[in-house]
């Protein structure tokens, strides 16, 4: 068993020290590997927080540059980074939180063509994507790897969030078999958001990442938190696998 | 047999941005009824032509599933919590 530094020591008392976690749970969260898909309002807060956990493997998926509409809530970019890849920012800003793990950023889109390749090896993987097809594409990949899947997705005031156990709970295909018809749902470039919003539900995903990869807690197993900031209403509803669903019936 | 409806943001712009109405029904079916009496305009991003729940929203009542239950045919008493909740992509 790998021994802790002093700086490790300190820098992680605060987990060391919950008995939920100590040393040995520390130790897994450094040999765990998460791999964070999309670095935008979802993905910022998420890998953010799984760095400050001390991860020890950290994938960084996201195909876009920093726009300056980003910055309302995307809080791993600064105004200099305008106009750079979010995959590279994120990944310089994450290091310099915590330059002890290993990160591996990729400058991609997720397509069902790439997804199983993109997943593979990761222990957990967090979906802090913004649209549809991706999410599907993630899902299958997820599923077919057998790795849990972090799922969390908001519109303007509204949050959810569940843990997809593949051969265990629904995935995100039985929970929505069909997508919106394009352009019933706007985008949130034409919606409008509030910036809080995701970083709940992020760090609600980063919770769950963590306690798959320390192995602690009862996860959003079987069933998907909801939330609304106007009334900051939050409740469970129980979800069930879809026994023909295409994606993980078995 | 009035019922606690939460409705999710997308919809609000049906329901004068309210997101907790009360409404009437003794089923999922019937109440769905009642809201587009009210809100016209409601069914239809709920249902299909046919009159099935869309496959990007769910509807739980007291957190369960109604596909898992009776689907629009599922009973309703006073004061059922009644939730809808789409599927967003938003991140």
């Amino acid at each position: 068993m790998s021994v802790f530094t002093e700086d490790q020591i300190r820098r992680y008392s605060r987990h060391i020290l919950l008995p939920q976690v100590g040393g040995r749970r520390q130790r897994k969260l450094l040999a765990g590997r998460a791999l964070v898909v999309g670095l935008g309002g979802l993905g910022s807060p998420a890998s953010y927080y799984l760095t400050a956990a001390g991860v020890g493997t950290i994938g960084l998926i996201d195909g876009d540059v920093v726009d300056l509409s980003n910055l309302q809530r995307q809080i791993l970019y600064t105004t200099d980074d305008i106009g750079k890849p979010k995959v590279e920012r994120a990944a310089a800003r994450l290091r310099a939180l915590n330059p002890d793990l290993n990160f591996l950023p990729r400058r991609e889109r997720v397509t069902p063509e790439n997804a199983a390749a993109l997943v593979e090896g990761f222990d957990v993987v967090i979906d802090a994507l913004d649209n549809f097809e991706g999410r599907y594409a993630l899902n299958e990949a997820c599923v077919k790897a057998g790795i849990p899947l972090c799922h969390a997705a908001i519109y303007r005031l509204d949050g959810q969030a569940t843990t997809i156990l593949p051969g265990k709970t629904p995935c995100y295909r039985c929970l929505y078999p069909e997508p919106p018809p394009a352009g019933l749902m706007p985008t949130c470039r034409d919606a409008g958001l509030l910036g809080v919003v995701p970083a709940v539900m992020a760090l609600i995903q980063a919770t769950e990442a963590i306690k798959v990869l320390a192995g602690f807690g009862n996860l959003l197993a079987g069933q998907v938190l909801s939330y609304n900031a106007m009334d900051m209403h939050f409740q469970k509803v129980a979800v069930r696998r879809d026994p023909n669903c295409p994606v993980c019936a078995d | 047999m009035p019922v606690n409806v939460r409705i999710p943001t997308p919809l609000q712009s049906l329901t004068g941005n309210q997101a907790l109405i009360t409404a009437m029904g003794n089923s999922v079916g019937e109440l769905i009824s009642d809201l587009e009496q009210r809100f016209p305009g409601f069914k239809e991003r709920l249902c299909d032509e046919s009159g099935k729940l869309r496959r990007f929203v769910n509807v739980y009542v007291n957190q369960e599933d109604i596909r898992f239950l009776q689907g629009e045919n599922t009973l309703l008493k006073d004061n059922d919590e009644v939730s809808i909740i789409p599927a967003i992509a938003g991140g």
